[in-house]
């Protein structure tokens, strides 16, 4: 069984954002970054997966030189080896163009399987799994929460709207894309760690993958958004916020 | 390519899913925009009936795409016979509702088009084109997309982003569209849905709701919000990343995959406000946030708000909110 994570590193969740220069996209330099939450859940599933049976885990990520802090992450987790496809203006391909590039990195592995996150916490748009599958001409599912291999077929389970899911069953290679919470996420040991820095990372440069970037739509503008509602902030200490909410809360509100 | 903007109609076993609706106005309002007609198309089988209810909606064509391996959905099946329309009607502009469904299947019809889906869109407008209104960043920035590339452009409106009321009304004639499709092109083979009984608690019901999310740090801290929830007589309630995690179960969840709620006052603690959990909770008739980031999401909806660090204002509410119900 060999799975392929496609993974993403994404700025750290509670990072303060502010816009650059161009006013369409944000000041990145400063910025300390992690792996994508959701492909941190595909990573475990595929570890997971390993473990019952057998092969190996390779670890894919397209970023700049620094997104290798967190191929060695996933090689310390427990990634057998990685492939970076390595470019400095990552962000200047657009989904079509990058999942081209992954699809690049992919072929000559002939994986059983590709997992990757259902989306990415910076640009959000959800698909680059999707259109990963079709490009590679595999079937997929989307938003999975378990996964069950049975000789040559997969079985998945898919969150649908308010509570409802579906099974499904496919042939393999396919590629799944991981809702997050679909297992527990695992730390790094301090053997794994050690094992990381001498697991094979191969870099690929991006100019090297023959690939053609493509524009499907472009940031003209990027913003911080307006209110709907006219926010009533309660000041003063704790205590007094406190205080001034529940008052708020009786008498403007008349729940209480 | 003809001048029309095309809506993909969603419904499951003959019933509509109504954020359909949405998009439909919202392919009216941008087809107005460009000078163009706008038209529908419902792929099911046996889906006619529904495809019907849509003549009647100012509509170039209403398209039934009917075949019997489109009774339930598959990616596979779904993306053929969407192909095949597409290419026959050769649309500018091909809209979804931003559902579950969609987000399995409109990224890959776009990329059989060169195409990739401008997804999850909460607002349009016109600047001598369509511009396209997406959130970045878990909602903590918004972007200004313009389409480019090679017609159709698809795009994916997030519910609420356009009002089903403003559906315009007419005449359309209704076309039944039969793709070529075969059994063996399609690959998933799915069960029918099922719910999972989770012992669910009835968050809808609640006139109070106090809601966490990650802010709480750990399972150890859910007891303080937990007080404060029994102090105001409320319900618990929590984010998906909380019931991920474990620290309090999923039949607690508010949100687009757990329930969905409008209670009096809705008290988000430690919630930042990502447009996922957004969607179960903005139809509360008051929303109260406690974040110690100013610029979280969560305040762009709340009416009340706190900037503070939970650990201090949650406890305090519980003095308050105990003394003040003492004294009543």
């Amino acid at each position: 069984m060999k799975i392929i994570v496609s993974i993403k590193e994404v700025p750290v969740r509670d990072s303060q954002l502010r816009i650059d220069s161009t006013g369409r996209w944000i000041e990145d330099g400063d910025l300390s970054y992690e792996m994508n939450e959701p492909d941190a859940y595909a990573l475990e599933e595929a570890l997971q997966l390993k473990e019952k049976h057998g092969g190996e885990v390779i670890a894919l990520c397209a970023g700049p030189p620094g997104a290798a802090r967190t191929i060695r992450e996933a090689l310390a987790k427990g990634a057998d080896r990685a492939l970076h496809i390595e470019d400095e203006q990552i962000s200047a391909w657009d989904t079509l163009g990058l999942a081209r590039l992954l699809a690049k990195a992919v072929e000559p592995e002939k994986p059983d399987l590709i997992l990757t996150g259902l989306q990415s916490d910076d640009l959000g748009y959800g698909q680059t799994g999707v259109v990963l599958a079709e490009i590679l001409g595999l079937p997929h599912a989307t938003i999975i929460m378990a996964a069950e291999i049975q000789d040559g077929t997969i079985r998945v389970k898919r969150e649908l709207e308010s509570g409802w899911f579906q099974n499904i069953e496919m042939p393999l290679p396919a590629v799944l894309t991981i809702q997050s919470g679909i297992n527990k996420l695992r730390y790094a040991t301090l053997m794994g760690i050690k094992k990381a820095k001498t697991k094979e990372l191969k870099v690929l440069a991006a100019s090297d993958l023959g690939v053609t970037a493509t524009a499907t739509a472009t940031i003209e503008r990027i913003y911080s958004p307006q209110k709907t509602k006219q926010t009533q902030l309660l000041d003063g200490s704790a205590k007094e916020a406190a205080a001034q909410l529940i008052e708020k809360l009786r008498f403007e509100v008349r729940v209480l | 390519m003809s001048d029309t903007v095309l809506a993909i109609m969603e419904q499951r076993g003959g019933v509509w899913n109504r954020m359909s609706f949405e998009t439909l106005a919202a392919a009216q309002k941008l087809a107005a925009e460009l000078g163009q007609a706008a038209s529908a198309a419902v792929p099911g089988n046996g889906a006619g009936a529904l495809a019907s209810e849509l003549a009647a909606k100012k509509l170039d064509r209403v398209y039934a795409v009917e075949h019997e391996l489109l009774d339930n959905y598959t990616a596979d099946g779904f993306a053929s016979a969407l192909e095949q329309l597409i290419r026959k009607v050769q649309p500018s502009y091909v809209l979804f509702p931003h559902t579950y469904q969609v987000r399995d299947l409109a990224p890959k019809l776009a990329a059989r088009f060169d195409q990739a889906l401008i997804s999850d869109v909460i607002g349009m407008r016109n600047e001598g084109g369509p511009i396209f209104v997406r959130q970045l960043f878990q909602g903590k920035l918004n972007a200004d997309v313009k389409p480019a590339g090679p017609a159709p452009h698809f795009v994916s409106i997030q519910a609420g982003a356009s009002n089903a009321d403003h559906v315009a009304a007419g005449a359309a004639p209704v076309e039944t569209f039969t793709p070529d499709l075969s059994a063996s092109e399609i690959r998933q083979h799915p069960e029918a849905p099922f719910r999972e009984s989770t012992g669910a608690v009835d968050l809808t019901a609640a006139e109070i709701i106090v809601a966490v999310g990650r802010g709480i740090k750990e399972k150890d801290n859910i007891p303080i919000v937990e007080e404060l929830a029994h102090a105001l007589g409320g319900e618990l309630a929590a984010t998906r990343p909380v019931c991920d995690s474990g620290w309090l179960p999923i039949a607690r969840q508010v949100g687009s995959s757990g329930q969905t709620v409008s209670p009096k006052v809705y008290i988000a603690v430690g919630i930042s406000g990502a447009i996922q959990h957004l969607l179960g909770m903005k139809g509360s008739k008051t929303i109260v946030a406690i974040n110690k980031d100013a610029n979280a999401p969560i305040f762009e909806v709340a009416d009340y708000g706190i900037v503070g660090d939970l650990f201090e204002v949650v406890p305090a509410m519980v003095e308050a909110a105990k003394s003040a119900l003492v004294a009543r």
